[in-house]
This record gives structure tokens, sequence and C-alpha cells, in this order.
């Protein structure tokens, strides 16, 4: 399944597509619907971009765990916590 | 240390301003991101994998006092209270914010700082020797050429779109601390048999995914055309070098296809075409410029210090440099705790630095490109107090080129390009080996989270290469490299291991040399001689 993905413009923090918006935790993130269909990621990125609410959005394959999606790639789990040498830095820090 | 004059400070001082209307017009909407990302590159702006990275140039890796503050100063105001110091002598900033950005460039240009040209198909800041100006075996100060190679650089408009980015690396001793030989041109100043200065050139070396070490194009060009024969390398390279392929664009590539005896064939005549146009700078230009490196005022004093306290003397044995004057020391300063982020200091201790500098170092601190921090000038006299200063701040590792002094890149932990993480490798393999590490000795251990090689591996005496194997990380061992005047390319050993296998594949390797090893043996020296296979056998049976 997918959900989306990319920076704030202005601060350049990790954010994650939940439907009306972006978020900073990935577990408010929402499956979308792949590729040019009507509402799918490709309208949505598109349209966001354009919007500036976000810089360079992509797609990223995730699965969902109960409490939310969870990228499958370790470099998007990574992006979606913070750096693992430091705990007290990024979305993880937040508890 | 080099100052600038009006026009450095106006040139830095407009790309700011420049800078801040480019951010603007991007925040509003005027410039795409697909416009605006080459100006911030160019600007030493990236995004990366958490935030806005910003990486500032160390030219030559020398600072002073005053910028080692501002750069604990931006840590603090900016980021999250840190900064990383990289194997090309800069410093990285992970958690920038865009709009914050100008702000930082234009606090950067009060001390005679920028980003400019740390990223995109230019030439990059000069790396030089972290001792340069006050080693024992150096024939010159290097850092004057490489001024004069930064200021020809700068914004040079035909070399501004090269296929490809370009590194220089500036050396004045047969010692190599800089991995010249691993650079796009690496220049070594040498003396001729009539004791004239000059420079020895390199070019073609680098690392990356197709490593190579650089062939000598002139064994000797006087020192006053260092520029045109830089020129006439960069000419044939910007002519030749492959557009078509970014894999295929290095000047390494071209050096290669084309052969060196061709390479040089080409570059000699354009230097003989370039060479009469009179395009170096004249000479006293070099001389206005190796004013500002003159020795400080060092004053008579005898060698020796006391180090009865065994904690110092192992700091003292390790971690200090032979200084040219005597009662003089260059002391190096590690920032590889056992456990800890290779290369990173929080701005507390970016701060305490600049102090210790002021007070012990004649206001200079240099970067290596080891991701260690150096204080040049230091009486010997005062070695101790230094030590105690650094102690208490966890500054002093006494660990310079031993087993747990690891080069690491940012790795999938920072960097959007990495496949694997690099900095926990570091921690446990520091961890597992600090134990052993005097025993072992010089040991260059260097960690790469992806080909690209930042961190090294492959002149590392064991480098260690993350991939990305379906998902899940895996590393690579490479034995039998060195980035130093015995320059080498490490070998992979056979199949790659998961994150605590290559824990236990490292600590295999040294157990066997440890072993195996001859009287004065490195690491290094024992692989060679021995080769590879017995280290394949110890590891896979």
């Amino acid at each position: 399944m997918i959900i989306l993905t990319g920076n704030d413009l202005k601060t350049g923090d990790v954010v994650w597509w939940t439907g009306d918006g972006w978020s900073r935790h990935v577990g408010h993130a929402v499956f979308v619907g792949s590729g040019e269909e009507p509402g799918g990621a490709a309208e949505i990125m598109h349209r966001e971009e354009a919007a500036r609410a976000v810089n360079g959005p992509y797609e990223v394959e995730a699965t969902d765990e109960g409490a939310g999606p969870v990228p499958s790639h370790i470099k998007e789990r990574m992006r979606a916590a913070g750096p693992s040498v430091r705990l007290d830095l990024g979305v993880q820090a937040e508890g | 240390m080099y100052q600038y004059d009006e026009y450095d400070q106006k040139m830095v001082e407009t790309r700011v301003a420049e800078f801040r209307d480019q951010v603007e017009r991007r925040l509003s909407g005027d410039l795409t991101e697909d416009q605006f990302t080459p100006l911030r590159l160019m600007n030493g702006l990236y995004l990366q994998l958490h935030a806005y990275m910003l990486r500032v140039a160390v030219p030559y890796g020398t600072l002073s006092a005053a910028q080692m503050r501002m750069l604990a100063q931006i840590a603090r105001k900016y980021d999250k209270g840190y900064g990383h110091f990289t194997t090309r002598q800069n410093i990285q900033y992970n958690w920038i914010q865009l709009k914050d950005a100008p702000d930082i460039l234009a606090d950067l240009a009060t001390v005679e700082m920028h980003a400019i040209q740390t990223s995109g198909n230019c030439i990059r800041n000069i790396s030089s020797d972290q001792f340069a100006g006050v080693a024992k075996d150096e024939v010159c100060d290097p850092r004057p050429y490489a001024e004069l190679l930064r200021q020809w650089s700068s914004f040079h408009p035909e070399f501004s779109y090269l296929p490809r980015k370009f590194k220089f690396a500036v050396i004045a001793s047969a010692e190599d601390r800089a991995a010249m030989r691993l650079h796009d041109i690496g220049i070594e100043m040498v003396r001729n048999d009539a004791d004239e200065l000059g420079a020895k050139f390199f070019a073609g070396g680098g690392m990356g995914r197709t490593p190579m070490i650089g062939p000598c194009v002139r064994e000797f060009v006087p020192a006053d055309a260092l520029i045109s024969y830089s020129e006439a390398i960069l000419r044939v390279y910007n002519r030749y070098g492959r557009r078509d392929n970014k894999y295929k664009a290095r000047i390494k590539i071209l050096v290669h296809e084309l052969g060196i005896e061709e390479f040089r064939r080409q570059v000699e005549a354009e230097f003989a075409h370039m060479h009469p146009l009179d395009l170096d700078p004249p000479r006293a230009e070099l001389t206005r410029i190796q004013a500002f490196f003159a020795p400080p005022a060092y004053e008579p004093l005898p060698d020796g210090f006391d180090d009865s306290d065994p904690d110092f003397k192992l700091w003292a044995d390790a971690n200090l440099h032979p200084h040219k004057v005597p009662g003089y020391a260059a002391a190096t300063i590690s920032l590889k705790p056992v456990g800890g982020i290779p290369g990173d200091a929080s701005a507390e201790q970016m701060d305490l630095i600049a102090d210790l500098a002021a007070r012990y170092s004649m206001d200079e601190v240099r970067v290596t490109h080891a991701q260690n921090l150096v204080l040049p000038n230091v009486r010997q006299a005062d070695l101790y107090a230094l030590w105690q200063e650094l102690d208490a701040a966890g500054l002093a590792p006494a660990n310079l080129d031993l087993a747990s002094d690891i080069i690491a890149c940012p790795g999938l932990d920072y960097c959007s390009l990495a496949n694997a993480r690099s900095i926990p490798i570091a921690q446990k393999l520091a961890q597992r080996l600090a134990p052993v590490e005097r025993d072992l000795g010089e040991l260059k251990i260097k960690i790469s989270g992806c080909i690209n090689a930042c961190g090294h591996h492959h002149a590392g005496h064991i480098g260690i290469l993350g991939v990305d194997r379906k998902g899940v990380e895996n590393y690579q061992l490479l034995l039998g490299g060195s980035g130093a005047e015995d320059v080498s390319l490490a070998k992979i050993t056979g199949p790659g291991f998961d994150e605590n296998g290559i824990v236990d594949a490292v600590e295999t390797v040294t157990n066997l040399y440890r072993k195996r090893r001859e009287d004065g043996e490195r690491f290094v020296d024992t692989y060679r001689r021995l080769g590879m296979d017995p280290f394949k056998e110890a590891l896979y049976g």
C-alpha cells in the first residue's frame, strides 16, 4: 500500500499526507490510491506541491500495523523517526 | 591566517543578498523547486534525510577561534546544538530551516566564512594537511597555494558547470596526511635539484564507485605556474569529461580512458598554449597571501614536558605531532569518543575549543580529513593544562590513528543517498576494539554507507561499505587500503555481513593480524605481506 511523504518547504521537516494536510507523524498518514487514478497519489502530490504545502512529494510503500502505517523500507522508517544514533532528535524524541 | 580583503568580503556579502532573494522567491512560489535546487546547492544547502543540511566551507581546514565560536553559535541558534565535521574538512549542520539559511550565511560572512561551492559540479573546498605551516617535514606551508587556488576557483566562470564535482588537495610533505592522491587533482609542493619550489601534479584520483589512485601528470611545475597548470588540466577535463553519464563524469574516468600518457600530452599542449598568455597571478599576489600565513611569534622554548600523569601520557603519546618549532606541539583533539558519533561536536565543545585555541594555540584550529580537530601551536609547557580541560569536556580520547579513531560518513542516519547506517557500526566497532587498540597499533578503519565513499572505505586499512540487500542493511568488508603516502585501494574480502556480523568479522581479521604479525608491522603491513587468502580463510572458512 502507498502513503505519501515529502518535506515542509520552510522547515525541511519530513511530513506525511493525512488526507487533509501534512503531519510530521507517520502514524497520521493515510493510504492513497497509486498512480494516475482520480484522487490518487499523482493528483494529490501535484496539487499540494503547487500550493507549496509540501516540497518534493513522493510515494512510499507501507504496511498497516494497526497503529498506523509503517514504511516498508528502513530509509523511510528512519525519516519517520529520526536518526537511530540520536534518539533525542526527530519525531521519536517527542514520545 | 588569510583575511578577506574588501573584494572577498563584498563578494561573499553580495552572494548572501542574492541567496536571500532567491529563498524569498522560492517561499513565495516565484521559483519552483526545480529552479531553486541548483541555486541552493551552489550555496551548500542540501535537502537531506530529515531536513535541510548546510555544508560550510573550511578552506584547507583552517579556522580561527572567532570562526569556531561562530560555528558553535550557528549550531546553537539555528540547528540542534551540534555540528558534524566531515572528511572534506568542512562542517555540516543537519537540521537547518530554509527560512533561516540566508541569516546563517550572513552570520558566517561576518567571520569571513561561507558555504559557496560546497556542492555542485564545480571546484569544491580545497583541502590540505592539517599540520600545514607547523609540520617539521614540510618543504613550505602549502596553505598560501591552497588559498591562491581558492581565489582562482571561486566563481570561476569557465569551471562553474564542470561535468562533475572537482576536488583539490594540496600538501607539502612526503608524508601524505590529506589523502592527496585520491583527489581529482592532488598537488604536492616539492623542491627540485636546484632547490626551486614547485608542484608535483597528480590527476584522476578519487573514491566513489570507481576508485582510482591519481597518476602523476608532471613531476615539477614551477610554483608560479600553479594556476595555469591547474587551469590546463581543468580545461582538458571540461572539454572531454563525459557529461552523458554522471557515473563516468569524474576526471578519473577521463584519465583512465585516455591513459595517462595521452592525458598528459593534452594537458601539456593546453599548458603550452596558456602559460605564455601570462594568466598566472603576479608573484606579488602570492607574496601578499603568504604574508597572512607568516609564522606567529613563537617564543624560544626548550623541548620537553612533564608526562608523569599516566593518563596524560597516554594522550600525549597518541595525539601529539612534532612541531617545527622547539618547545611547541600540534595537539589533535579526537572527536571519536568510544561509543560516540565520529566527527560530531556540540556547540559547548566548539565554544570550548575556540577558547582553548585562543589561550593555547595562537588563535588557530584545524579540521582534519579524519574528522578530528587540531590545535596546531601549543607550547609544550601548556600541554598538561590543555589536556585537563579537554578531558573534563570529553574531548581527550587518546586514540589518534588507533582502532576507535574511525572515519564514518553520516550514513543512513542522516544521508538521503545512503543505503545503510555507518555510525552505529563505528560505535560498535570502537566499543569492541578499544580495549585492545594499543596492542593493535595504527589501524585506520573507514566506513561508508553507500558507494559514494564519503567515509573513504576504499582507503581504509579496514574498510566497510554499507549496501542495501533487498531492503536490509548489509556490510562488505575491505582490506588493505591506505590514503597516506603508501596509497592503495582496499579489496573486498567476499560476501557481506549483517550489522553484528561485520563487527565480528573485523575482530576476526584483527585477531589474525595479532597472531601473524612480525615485529613493527602495522595491520596493513601484515595484510600486504600475507595477502588476502589467510584473511578470507579466517572469515569464511
